[in-house]
């Protein structure tokens, strides 16, 4: 079961979801541990693996720190859907294989708490709780050929040794 | 149509006659940045896949700077990870010991950014090599990675916005008062993906270091990079700079180029702003908020750490004494070395401050002058998001490095002009 976290901010910055007095260490559970903590220093009690974030504009905005992403994605969030996301922080998601939602009608419509589930291929955010189905427009080809790869890195490696 | 500098730039990197807005390119870079927080993991992607390679050891600039140096147990094993990496590849520009400074101070500094080439770096603030009319870009540390084992990454060409900035900027404002005007306007996502070129009177008077505030500034807006096209004042600051290769091509936008918008300023109206909690586009004339009371002032950063912006603050400081904790950090050995040699020092001690060695310290709140919680920071840096200086119940407020030295005079957010 996945439950929503509905943070309807717009702005929320790379500080507030890895503070920089963090940033000296990259290990992924340990960043996991203080994921959104200037935001919400619950989060990391109450988020289970699977869950979503949601929230409003510019998702992200601040430094290049990939730790954002690896802080979020250590504490086992399958997504984050947002209005939208701040370019670097969008772009170092799909360099990582990370998921990201664009749709202001999912925030809209998605209450914290809600159960949701999420099919990427067909684009489709279904809301349990309010029993909504909401489309999104799923990801360009070539960040979806990066995930798939599990990554640009990974892809870069398979082709430098193919 | 013509194309901007920043679509130039990329039709040459990809090896295209001509590139539009939105299009995907696979572009040679031609300088890789690296620092202490973002390369070490980069390192780390590299060995794990088996790739452990440098796509050319010239070609990368490293230097440590955030927790330089190391603040503590943590952050010394990311600098011997660097360091060890950095003489594995016999990295050629290897800035380190005393020689290390703020990233985006000193690679133009030390003569690594040439017109018309693309240069990424592993932190946001990358942008600011934009002044010297090249494109450049922060990018994280799987990009990183890419860039330093192929030299290549892929883009997506942004559109192009230009600023124009008329007029002339009266006594006691700065650049960093313009940008602070420009991102109150545009709002932290009003460049959100675009590149933000800057053009007008105002702007051809800016020396270069004024300049690189503005760029620097950019990623502030959300933009992909900030730009400046090609003149003397780009050529007078190259000249007998550059390490390496000599020659550059300068490139300069076409007259039926497209933008996505343009946004006129009249810079004869800019009054000395500051950026108020919790956002860099919070600015507000310094008469809307003179008087509030500040705990600590902090003159560095990549943005306001130059040598220009020590002697402003030392303008406003000399015969004075601070109230308020204030911190002098110049952003390289070089800067801090001729602000001894100007003796700016002597300034700066008499009227109290602390002097530290250059680092990127507190404007990102690792160390040296971090904020307790309910302390009000009033800073020459970049960003004002919550926690960004320490506590996440600390403020930080924005402003020109005259502002700032006057703030720490009185104690309070005040007005330079009284103080100049
Ligand atoms: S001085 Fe501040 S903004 Fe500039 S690179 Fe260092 S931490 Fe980033």
């Amino acid at each position: 079961m996945s439950k929503a976290h509905v943070y309807k901010r717009d702005h929320i910055n790379t500080d507030e979801i890895i503070p920089a007095r963090y940033l000296n260490t990259d290990a992924e559970a340990e960043l996991a541990t203080h994921c959104l903590e200037d935001l919400d220093v619950n989060f990391v009690k109450k988020v289970r693996p699977g869950d979503v974030v949601v929230a409003g504009d510019d998702f992200g905005c601040g430094s290049s720190r990939e730790h954002a992403v690896w802080a979020i994605r250590g504490a086992k969030v399958q997504t984050v859907i947002a209005r939208s996301f701040a370019r670097i922080f969008y772009r170092n998601a799909i360099d990582c294989g990370f998921y990201l939602i664009e749709s202001a009608e999912a925030v809209n419509k998605i209450t914290d708490g809600d159960e949701v589930e999420i099919d990427y291929d067909a684009g489709v955010i279904h809301d349990k709780t309010n029993g909504r189905k909401i489309k999104f427009q799923p990801l360009p080809d070539f960040a979806l050929e990066i995930i798939a790869a599990g990554g640009l890195l990974n892809k870069i490696a398979a082709e430098l040794k193919g | 149509m013509g194309m901007t500098i920043t679509e130039k730039i990329f039709a040459r990197a990809s090896g295209h006659r001509k590139v539009t807005p939105g299009q995907l390119v696979d572009a040679n870079i031609d300088v890789v940045m690296c620092h202490d927080v973002t390369t070490p993991p980069a390192i780390s992607m590299l060995v794990e896949r088996g790739i452990d390679r440098v796509f050319d050891p010239e070609k990368i600039v490293v230097t440590p700077d955030h927790f330089q140096p190391p603040k503590d147990v943590k952050s010394a094993e990311l600098h011997k990870r660097l360091d060890a990496w950095a003489k594995q590849h016999k990295i050629k520009y290897y800035y380190k010991l005393g020689r290390a400074g703020v990233c985006h101070a000193l690679l133009p500094e030390q003569g690594h950014i040439r017109p018309g080439e693309v240069i990424v770096g592993g932190d946001s603030h990358t942008c600011t090599y934009g002044a010297l009319a090249a494109f450049s870009t922060g990018i994280g540390s799987t990009d990183l990675a890419a860039s330093i084992a192929t030299g290549r990454l892929w883009f997506r060409v942004p559109a192009s916005m230009k600023f124009v900035l008329n007029g002339s900027l009266r006594s006691g404002v700065y650049s960093k008062d313009v940008i602070l005007t420009v991102i109150a306007r545009i709002g932290t996502d009003g460049a959100l993906y675009k590149a933000m070129e800057f053009v007008g009177p105002a702007l051809a008077k800016m020396s270069m270091e004024a300049r690189m505030t503005i760029t620097n500034m950019a990623i502030e807006a959300g933009a992909k990079n900030g730009i400046i096209g090609f003149d003397d004042v780009t050529k007078a600051y190259l000249d007998g700079r550059l390490k390496g290769k000599q020659d550059y091509t300068a490139v300069a936008s076409d007259d039926d180029a497209d933008y996505a918008a343009v946004e006129e300023f009249d810079c004869s109206a800019i009054e000395p702003m500051v950026a108020l909690p919790h956002l860099p586009s919070g600015g507000v004339a310094i008469g809307n908020c003179a008087g509030m009371a500040m705990d600590q002032a902090y003159i560095g950063s990549c943005t306001n750490g130059r040598i220009e912006d020590l002697r402003i603050a030392a303008g406003v400081l000399k015969g004075k004494e601070v109230k308020i904790r204030t911190l002098v950090v110049p952003a390289t050995p070089v800067i801090w070395k001729q602000a001894a040699d100007e003796g700016l020092f002597d300034v700066f001690y008499d009227a109290g401050c602390v002097i530290s060695a250059p680092t990127c310290g507190a404007c990102l709140g690792g160390f040296m002058g971090v904020l307790a919680a309910g302390e009000k920071c009033i800073s020459t840096t970049n960003r004002n998001f919550v926690g960004r200086m320490g506590s996440p119940k600390s403020e930080v407020y924005l402003a020109s490095p005259a502002t700032v030295a006057a703030s720490a005079v009185e104690g309070r957010l005040a007005d330079p002009r009284k103080h100049l």
